[in-house]
């Protein structure tokens, strides 16, 4: 690693603040950050830690929604949400080890998109609010391909908000040796439509299954999508999976989130 | 460099360390507490968890600064006062849960961590939480013998000696 400061801010203001230094960057849970520091591959001269700024930790319920701070860990996230939102709640449950979702974060996960990630799945999947320092992002706007999101330069998430599904499942297709998503689907089901999330799968990141979200609106189960099939094109294809089987797993996945939702 | 203070194993220490300084290295290289193992350093082994204010972190993937103030548990925290081996160290040994003992810190660590939210966890349970904790040699049903042995239940079902 290079050298680099690390500041320890105890609000969102101070920790917007330090951040508007050249060079720095926000760390928090460091799970990501600190692989990525030892590679050499980023080079800031001040981390901003996000651990300790309160206003940014917890989960709140309001008025069918459910509202997780930024630097709330996988940990928490999965303890306490389990009676709100149970599909999220199992969704990171099954992040990584425990050890990594003891300092991992939501806000850590959905600012770093990585195109195998699970929490961009739920909050794309649910139409979730992405919540900063400066406004608020619809999913929808904020998933930009891998690895890119709307957030500009030193703006942090404060908090997400989810609304709260009729009946909801997320299925994660394990990549054993990373314990990430070789293809994870989050299926939702709202008063006014079906969303469907897939990620893993393609080189463009996280993105929405609308065939899939038409025929599940409609009719509710595994069989409604039976006939539609996935394109290959723009799939990943690596060593782990050709995108040919990759696109094989996205429908696999989808029935089986269908299957289990509730 | 900047000053930190925690409590490591029910002692209060202290040290300078730079932004970049990681709790692991904080630990092996300047209180010398070497138990702590790095077996890859990229976050894949868990041969470097240590307990922060009680749970279970890999110690590589997270800053000394971080810890700061926190009380942290490492593996030489785990013996007993008299120094005899605690009940989850010694059923690593009656189980044969160990060979080269690389993996075998972080293995414990997990394992307390586990047995302190899950008292009685089953075999599934105790494979899942080991996740994160890679061992080369014992291809695990020893390591998993040993903690439910830990957790006083029968190990007479789980395969293999
Ligand atoms: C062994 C292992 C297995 C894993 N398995 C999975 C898995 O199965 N599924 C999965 O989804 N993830 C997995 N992860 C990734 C894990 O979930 C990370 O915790 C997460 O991707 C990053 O969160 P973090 O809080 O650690 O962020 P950091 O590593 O601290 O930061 C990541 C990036 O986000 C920025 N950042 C951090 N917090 C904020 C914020 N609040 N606002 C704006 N920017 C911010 C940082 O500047 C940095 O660019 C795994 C990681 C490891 C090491
Ligand atoms: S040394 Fe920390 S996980 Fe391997
Ligand atoms: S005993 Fe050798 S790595 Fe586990």
């Amino acid at each position: 690693m290079y050298a680099f400061d690390i500041e320890r801010p105890a609000s969102v203001a101070d920790a917007v603040a330090a951040l508007g230094t050249e060079d720095a960057q926000a760390l928090g849970g460091g799970q990501t950050l600190i692989p990525t520091l030892k590679q050499r591959l980023a080079a800031p001269s001040r981390l901003v830690s996000l651990s300790g700024v309160t206003e940014m930790q917890g989960v709140a319920s309001e008025a069918g929604n459910i509202r997780i701070g930024g630097a709330t860990t996988h940990a928490t996230v999965a303890s306490q949400v389990g009676g709100t939102y149970p599909a999220l709640a199992d969704l990171a449950a099954n992040i990584g080890d425990p050890a990594v979702r003891n300092r991992g974060t939501i806000g850590g996960s959905l600012a770093n998109n990585d195109p195998a990630a699970c929490y961009p799945a739920a909050a794309l999947g649910s139409g979730a609010t992405i919540i900063t320092n400066k406004r608020q992002i619809a999913a929808d706007d904020y998933f930009q391909g891998m690895f890119t999101t709307a957030l500009e330069e030193g703006e942090i998430i404060t908090a997400v908000s989810f609304p709260v599904p009729e009946k909801a499942n997320y299925q994660k297709f394990v990549q054993p040796a990373s314990r990430f998503a070789l293809v994870g689907v989050f299926v939702a089901k709202y008063s006014d439509g079906v969303r469907v999330a897939v990620t893993g799968a393609s080189n463009e990141g996280v993105h929405r299954w609308s065939a899939a979200e038409e025929a599940l609106s409609g009719n509710f189960s595994a069989d409604a999508i039976a006939d539609l099939s996935v394109s290959a094109d723009d799939l990943i294809n690596d060593l782990h999976g050709s995108a040919e089987y990759r696109a094989h797993l996205v429908k696999v996945m989808t029935g089986r989130a269908v299957a289990a939702a509730m | 460099m900047t000053k930190v203070t925690m409590t490591v194993n029910g002692k209060s220490v202290s040290g300078d360390v730079e932004g970049r300084t990681l709790l692991s290295s904080f630990l092996r290289e300047d209180l010398r507490l070497t138990g702590t193992h790095i077996g890859c350093d990229t976050s894949q082994c868990g041969a470097c968890v240590v307990h922060v204010n009680g749970e279970a972190v890999k110690s590589c993937a997270m800053f000394a600064l971080e810890a700061d103030g926190a009380d942290v548990t490492t593996i030489e925290g785990q013996a007993n006062a008299d120094g005899s081996l605690n009940t989850i160290q010694q059923a690593f040994q009656d189980h044969h849960g160990l060979q080269c003992g690389f993996c075998t810190p972080g293995m414990v660590m997990s394992a307390a961590a586990l047995l302190k939210d899950n008292p009685k966890p089953s075999e599934a349970e105790i494979r899942e939480y080991l996740e994160g904790n890679i061992c080369r040699c014992t291809g695990y049903h020893n390591i998993v013998k040993a903690i439910m042995a830990a957790s006083g239940q029968d190990v007479s079902a789980i395969a293999a000696e």
